[in-house]
Formats: structure tokens, C-alpha cells, sequence
């Protein structure tokens, strides 16, 4: 079996660290480590484009940076927007003569918040136009960098510091935004979920997105023991739960086929995932129960969608 | 960088606040803020590397002769890969003051 | 050699937008620039113009498309209006200040609510301070030249700035003018190519956009300050230059008939060419009065104003924008500073009119005149008059 001789594929990885150790993410960051891991299956050729939240900051201080490639951050919600006009300009100027033509990535860094809600206006666009790049969103589940606040992307349940739990709230009210369906739905040529838990296949995904000749959108889980509450230690055991339990499926989408990545036979309680984070602490018995029908539920139509498209694993 | 922020002026500043020297944040010493740091027990450690894949930091490095450390100069101390060492090679200790 | 053209200003605009071999054109309609977003796209789709057309979901994203452009050193340009203008007001901000260079052309249209597609300078007024280097045009030819001389200007290793040029909506947008447009080959010979200092590109990777605690923003802000004024010269360069090769000579702020007048009048945009008649009429009735136009809105050209009006006694400046719950009209109140340290100094009276595309004509102006000559004499309990309200 394949499993076995995987724990020897770290020592194939790429050494070079674009993105510079020396950052000030919190320590235990499951973002910083899926960017890290994203930056060594992009490699040079690339531009990158970072919304602002929390890589943008912890990696971007003036007079410093922690970028190793080319690197900008202008606004919140327009990174789908300045990547357009990159990857447009860059094709245009190489056409025209005025630029050596070469291969050159643009790759968007975004948040949940940056993606989901503010920046979901842009990243609609860009996806509707075709432009050939790719767009990873980091979801840690909320406004993190900010101190906290909820997203579309945080799940039901959790608290914030914006719909925080209280004797007349559970938290938040509303399911997460699927926003992988969203960008599938677009019908462009690649989307998947991944999770740096599972960094082969993490970075296998963002270099096949990057592969793609045209839109590709890569949803990334970022464990984030501050905001959600856990000890920094277990980053990768909660984003491996998160998967177990069905709650985070790691699938792709290619031009409108999908495939999981890999199915579980059985799926874990979700407690198991929910236990370890102070997020979801408040969380009486029923609300669990209404959490663990819906991840079934949802996990089922997942895999009804392989099976009508004739793609199982 | 030869001077400090709080030196800069404004004509020091390129255009635009444009930063030109690539992964220059990475002079920042971020080892000073843990309180615990791994110790690596290189009798159990088989080599895999999962450590150096799994360190948000980028701050594990291999030796010469193939066994992994953290680099002190950046090692926040979070613990990730003393829990994820498949052969539980590494512990933390509590970092003396 | 060129010959004149009956065309509409809009279209002479994307006729400049190709003759400048724009590289990216990112734009979103809206009344009443569409003809120039309109025809851009015409010329794009009939091979007469190589760029490529983004055709973004909102002036905001308009405006960050043309930042990823700049910034990997393409020629880029944009239009908008109004609502359009202050939709994507934050980012104009990023423009200045990452000196990312690139021409837009302002059709100035009033602001909601109620909604008013007609032209006024309210969406200029309101990004006064965006950092952007702006400049006035009054008919269509001043447009032309102008989109052509702010390609020179913002791409300028000395400037690297975005550029504004404003023209009147409708007024001036939708009028057919006779035009002169240069040949491709005289433009070639006046905008030289672009090349940003630092653009993205993974060969020298730099890192573009970094957050500035307070210990290090105040720096960033003055460096961007310096260079905004350090500008005009280069502006004046390029004008100077721009008549020598086309015969047209721009400046900061132009005078009509106002070197020896007690009275001035001071006007910006498509009004200047109505005022010009007026004080025209005026002085072949023995009224000692002039007219002072103001062509560069930012950097603001301080020693140009004071020298225009420094023999005059009464200025009277009418603002097509309204400062809400302010000292004047915003040109006035700016006026004002101006002069506040002039040991000589004439008195500013300030006018509000024209407001959501109405009209002025030649009468309104004499009657403007004649006013503000009457506040100067017996002052008036207003901070500034309404010109044409219906009381």
C-alpha cells in the first residue's frame, strides 16, 4: 500500500521558503502553515495578490517584508479585481511585444472575510470573465485578523465576538456559506477544498489549480487555535478531524465532475472535532445533534453528486 | 536594512513605500516569544521530515546527518511538531528564563 | 497632416485612448461617460485598438483592475462619472499613494440623491484629496490634448502619479466638436514608452502595498506630498512641450482679458467658454471686468492664481459644487487660502450655481457679475449665494 512509504515524501519537497520564516503570525497558525506549503507548490513564477487580514499583516510590516516573490496588497475586497487586471495586462503587454513573455502565475490570497462577503462581489467577476488565474481563500472561519468577528464562513454554533453566545444566542445563527459551490457553479475548470492536515494533498491541489489554463478556486481550512479557542498544538489534529468528521470533505471539482478526495467509510462524531475548541463550548446537546444531522445530511449529498456524475472512488 | 523604523526618514523610503528586498521581515527575531521549545530525541527519529512539513514557520531544519532542529532564532514554540512526530521523537520543555 | 473633425467629445477620447496604445482598458458604464467605455470596446472588438478590454462588475473593481495593470507596467486607462467616482473613492486613494500611473477621464456628474445624471462638480469635490494630479478641460480639444499630455505626465519616471482629467457630463461629453486629432505618428513621436520602476515580476520580486504602523506613516505620507507638488513642473514641461509640437499651449490657469480688470470671474470647466461671452458682452458695455480660468486643480497652483488676480479688486468664483454646511464653495474656500497671506488681495465673493447640469447662459453670467460686484460693495449675510434657485 502507498500509505506506507508516503511518511518519506516531506524529503521531496521543495526546501526554498518564499514565505520567510520570521512572520508574526500567532504561534500553532494553521494559515501561515497552508500558505507556507502553497508557496512551495507554486514556486517562483508567480505573483501574488493578498487581501487585507491576517497574512496580509503578520507577513507585510513597513520597512519589511516576509515575501520572497512578487507581492500586493492594496484593499480588502478587490483582490479578484487587481488579479484581473494583472493577469489581463500582463497577457495584453506579451502579445503587443512590450514584455518578454514568460510564465507568470497570478495567485490570489484571500480570507474567508475577503472572499465570502466583502470580496465575493469581486471574485464573482473574475470568475464570470475567465481570467487564468488562481484564487486560494485561507478560511479560518471568521475576521480574524481583526479580533474575531464573524464571517459567512463561521460555522453554525460558533462563537464570535460579533454573534457571540449568550443566554439569548447559540452563537451563530446561519450554516457556513458553501463558498466552493459557489465558485463551481461559475463553471470554471477546477475547484477543491483542502486542508493543511493533509499537506499533500493540499499542495497538490493548489499546483494542479495553478496547472489550469483559466479560473481555478482552491478553499483552504486554516485551524485557528486563537480565534477558535484551542491549544496551538493541535492545528493539525483539529483540521484532520474536521475532515474525519465529515464536517470539512476534501473533494475537487473538475469542469463540473466531483471527486472526493478521499471518502471515509464511517465518519467520526463531530463532537470529537467540536470538544477541543472553546468556540463551540456553549453548545447544549440538541444544538450538537442539529450540527451532526446536517453534516450527514450534507456529507450524503456530496457524495450523491460523485455518484450522479459516475466519478467514485 | 541598515537603519531602524523609528530611524527612516522620508527620503529613505522608496516609491510608492515599495519594499524591494525580498524576505527582509525574516531579521525579526520571533524565537522571544516562546515559553517551551522542542528537544528532539534523535535515538526514535526516523527521518521522515513531517516535522519540517509541518511547522508553520518554516523553522525546522535538517543537519548534516539527516536528524531535524528548530531553529531557536524563530521557534515560537507551539508544539505542533512534538504532537504530529509520528514516532513521538520530540517534547517540549519549558523554555528557562 | 490632421484636419479637423465634427465628432463627439467622447469619442474623440477613446480615439486619444488608442492612439496612446493603451495595453488595458478597465472600465464600468455609467451615464454619461458610456459612449467613451462604448466606443473603446468598438475599436477593441474591431482589432483597430490591441488592449484588453476588462469589462469589470463595478468601478471599484474598475479601479483595482487599472492598479494590477499599472503595476505590472501596462498603459492603463479608465472613465467614469458621479456615483462611479465615489464608488470607488478608497482605491483612489491606493493609486496615489502605491504611485501606481494611469489617465482616467472624469465625465463630472452630480451626486445622489435625489439621482442626477447630469453635470456638475460635486464627484470632483468630493476626491479632492485622493493625491491624484487633476486637470480641467472646458471644450472638447482641451479634452484630447489633455488625455494625451496626462499619459506623458503620470508615466514620467519624475511623477509616476495617476492622472484626472475632468470634463463637463453631457456638457461637454455628448457634444460634437470639431476636432482635432493628431496621426499615429506624431503621437509615437510625443508619449515616450512606458517602463514602471518596479514592477511585479518574479525575475526582481518586491513587495508592493505593506501596512505602515505610526511610527513609519507620517514618512510615507510626506514622501507622497513631495512628489505630488514637485509635479507641476513636469506638467509644465509637458504642456510646454505639447505646444511646441501641436501649436496649443496649456497653463495652470489661464486669464481672458484679465491682466488690467477690477472685476474677475472665475470659472472652471465647460462654463469658461459661456463666461467668456459674457464678459465679452460686458466690456463692450465699459464694465471693467475679466475672467480667470482654472485649468490644474491639483497639484494646486498657488503662485498662478495669486499672479492672475493680484491687480483685482473684487473676485468673484462660481463653483459648480455645493460644500454642504461649509465656509464656500470648495474652489472659493481654496481660493481664499490662497490669497489669505497676500498683503494685496481681492475680495472673494462665492457662488454656488449650475448645480445638476442646469444651464447658465450669457445673461446668468452678467447677472452673476453684477452681484457679486453688489456683495462686494455691501457685503452679505450668506457665506455664498445660490445662484438660479427658485425661491
Amino acid at each position: 500500500m502507498m500509505e506506507k512509504y508516503t511518511i518519506y515524501v516531506p524529503r521531496l519537497v521543495t526546501r526554498r521558503e518564499n514565505f520567510a520564516p520570521g512572520h508574526r503570525a500567532c504561534i500553532g497558525c494553521g494559515e501561515a502553515l497552508a500558505v507556507r506549503l502553497a508557496c512551495k507548490a507554486l514556486g517562483q513564477n508567480v505573483i501574488i495578490v493578498n487581501a487585507t487580514g491576517c497574512i496580509e499583516i503578520i507577513s507585510s510590516q513597513l520597512p519589511w517584508t516576509s515575501w520572497r516573490v512578487p507581492w500586493i496588497h492594496t484593499l480588502f475586497e478587490n483582490t479578484a479585481a487587481v488579479a484581473s487586471g494583472i493577469e489581463a495586462g500582463l497577457k495584453a503587454m506579451i502579445r503587443k511585444g512590450k514584455h518578454p513573455a514568460k510564465e507568470v502565475k497570478v495567485v490570489v490570497i484571500a480570507g474567508d472575510g475577503g472572499t465570502s462577503d466583502i470580496g465575493v462581489q469581486a471574485l464573482s467577476g473574475a470568475l464570470e470573465r475567465g481570467h487564468d488565474f488562481l484564487y486560494l481563500c485561507f478560511d479560518n472561519e471568521a475576521y480574524m485578523n481583526t479580533g474575531i468577528q464573524r464571517s459567512s464562513a463561521t460555522p453554525y454554533g460558533a462563537s464570535t465576538t460579533t454573534a457571540p453566545a449568550g443566554k439569548e444566542s447559540i452563537g451563530q445563527v446561519t450554516w457556513k456559506k458553501n463558498m466552493p459551490a459557489i465558485a463551481a457553479v461559475h463553471d470554471i475548470p477546477y475547484v477543491a477544498t483542502a486542508c493543511p492536515s493533509y499537506p499533500f494533498d493540499l499542495m497538490e491541489k493548489v499546483a494542479k489549480g495553478a496547472a489550469i489554463d483559466g479560473p481555478a478556486y482552491v478553499h483552504i481550512l486554516s485551524v485557528c487555535p486563537t480565534g477558535w479557542r484551542c491549544p496551538p498544538d493541535l492545528a493539525i489534529r483539529i483540521g484532520r478531524l474536521a475532515v474525519e468528521t465529515g464536517i470539512f470533505p476534501l473533494y475537487e471539482v473538475e469542469n463540473g465532475q466531483h471527486k472526493l478526495s478521499f471518502d471515509l467509510p464511517k465518519l467520526r462524531p463531530v463532537t470529537d472535532y467540536m470538544k477541543l475548541q472553546g468556540r463551540f463550548r456553549h453548545l447544549t446537546p440538541d444544538i450538537i445533534n442539529e450540527i451532526q444531522s446536517k453534516v450527514t445530511e450534507k456529507y450524503g449529498e456530496l457524495k450523491q453528486k460523485m455518484v450522479k456524475t459516475g466519478v467514485a472512488k | 536594512m541598515v537603519k531602524s523604523e523609528s530611524e527612516l526618514t522620508w527620503k529613505d523610503l522608496e516609491i510608492g513605500s515599495v519594499v524591494v528586498e525580498p524576505g527582509s521581515a525574516s531579521q525579526y527575531e520571533t524565537g522571544g516569544w516562546r515559553s517551551q521549545r522542542p528537544s528532539f530525541d534523535n535515538s526514535k527519529c526516523i527521518k521522515c521530515g513531517i516535522c519540517y512539513i509541518f511547522c508553520p514557520d518554516a523553522c525546522i531544519e535538517q543537519n548534516t546527518e539527516g536528524y531535524f532542529e528548530a531553529n531557536l532564532f524563530y521557534c515560537k514554540g507551539c508544539g505542533i511538531c512534538a504532537r504530529e512526530c509520528w514516532t513521538q521523537a520530540i517534547t517540549m520543555i519549558e523554555e528557562e528564563e | 497632416m490632421a484636419k479637423r473633425v465634427g465628432m463627439e467629445v467622447s469619442l474623440a477620447v477613446a480615439e486619444v485612448a488608442k492612439l496612446a496604445n493603451v495595453d488595458v482598458v478597465a472600465a464600468y458604464p455609467i451615464t454619461p461617460q458610456t459612449h467613451i467605455v462604448e466606443h473603446l470596446a468598438e475599436l477593441v472588438a474591431n482589432g483597430e485598438l490591441d488592449a484588453a478590454y476588462i469589462p469589470v462588475e463595478s468601478e471599484h473593481s474598475a479601479m483595482s483592475a487599472c492598479l494590477g495593470a499599472s503595476a505590472v507596467g501596462a498603459r492603463t486607462f479608465t472613465a467614469t462619472a458621479g456615483q462611479g467616482l465615489e464608488l470607488m473613492h478608497e482605491v483612489l486613494y491606493v493609486a496615489s499613494s502605491m504611485r501606481l500611473p494611469m489617465v482616467m477621464t472624469v465625465a463630472n456628474r452630480a451626486l445622489s440623491s435625489p439621482l442626477s445624471v447630469w453635470g456638475d462638480h460635486s464627484d470632483v469635490m468630493a476626491v479632492r484629496d485622493t493625491g491624484w494630479i487633476q486637470i480641467f478641460a472646458e471644450n472638447g480639444q482641451q479634452v484630447i490634448d489633455n488625455v494625451l499630455c496626462a499619459f506623458c505626465i503620470a508615466e514620467d519616471q519624475r511623477v509616476l502619479l495617476p492622472v484626472m482629467v475632468h470634463l463637463d457630463g453631457f456638457h461637454l461629453t455628448h457634444m460634437i466638436e470639431p476636432i482635432l486629432l493628431p496621426e499615429q505618428s506624431e503621437v509615437d513621436r510625443f508619449i515616450p514608452p512606458y517602463h514602471h520602476p518596479f514592477p511585479l515580476d518574479p525575475d526582481k520580486p518586491v513587495t508592493m502595498g505593506t501596512f505602515a504602523p505610526p511610527i513609519i506613516y507620517s514618512e510615507a505620507k510626506k514622501a507622497q506630498e513631495v512628489n505630488l507638488r514637485a509635479a507641476k513642473k513636469v506638467i509644465l514641461e509637458y504642456w510646454d512641450k505639447f505646444g511646441k509640437s501641436f501649436g496649443r499651449y496649456y497653463h495652470p490657469v489661464e486669464c481672458y482679458l484679465s491682466e488690467e480688470a477690477k472685476v474677475l470671474l472665475l470659472t472652471m470647466g465647460s462654463f469658461s467658454e459661456t463666461a467668456m461671452a459674457a464678459v465679452d458682452k460686458m466690456r463692450e458695455e465699459g464694465k471693467d471686468v475679466g475672467l480667470v480660468r482654472l485649468r490644474l486643480w491639483r497639484p494646486f497652483p498657488f503662485e498662478e492664481i495669486r499672479q492672475a488676480v493680484k491687480n483685482a479688486e473684487v473676485l468673484i468664483v462660481l463653483d459648480r459644487a455645493l460644500s454642504f454646511g461649509g465656509p464656500a464653495g470648495p474652489v472659493c474656500s481654496e481660493i481664499r487660502s490662497a490669497l489669505y497671506n497676500e498683503d494685496r488681495k481681492p475680495k472673494v465673493i462665492s457662488f454656488v450655481g449650475g448645480l445638476g447640469g442646469r444651464d447658465i447662459t450669457v445673461t446668468g453670467f452678467e447677472k452673476i457679475i453684477n452681484r457679486g460686484i453688489e456683495i462686494s460693495q455691501t457685503g452679505s449675510e450668506q457665506e455664498f449665494e445660490m445662484f438660479g434657485v427658485r425661491e
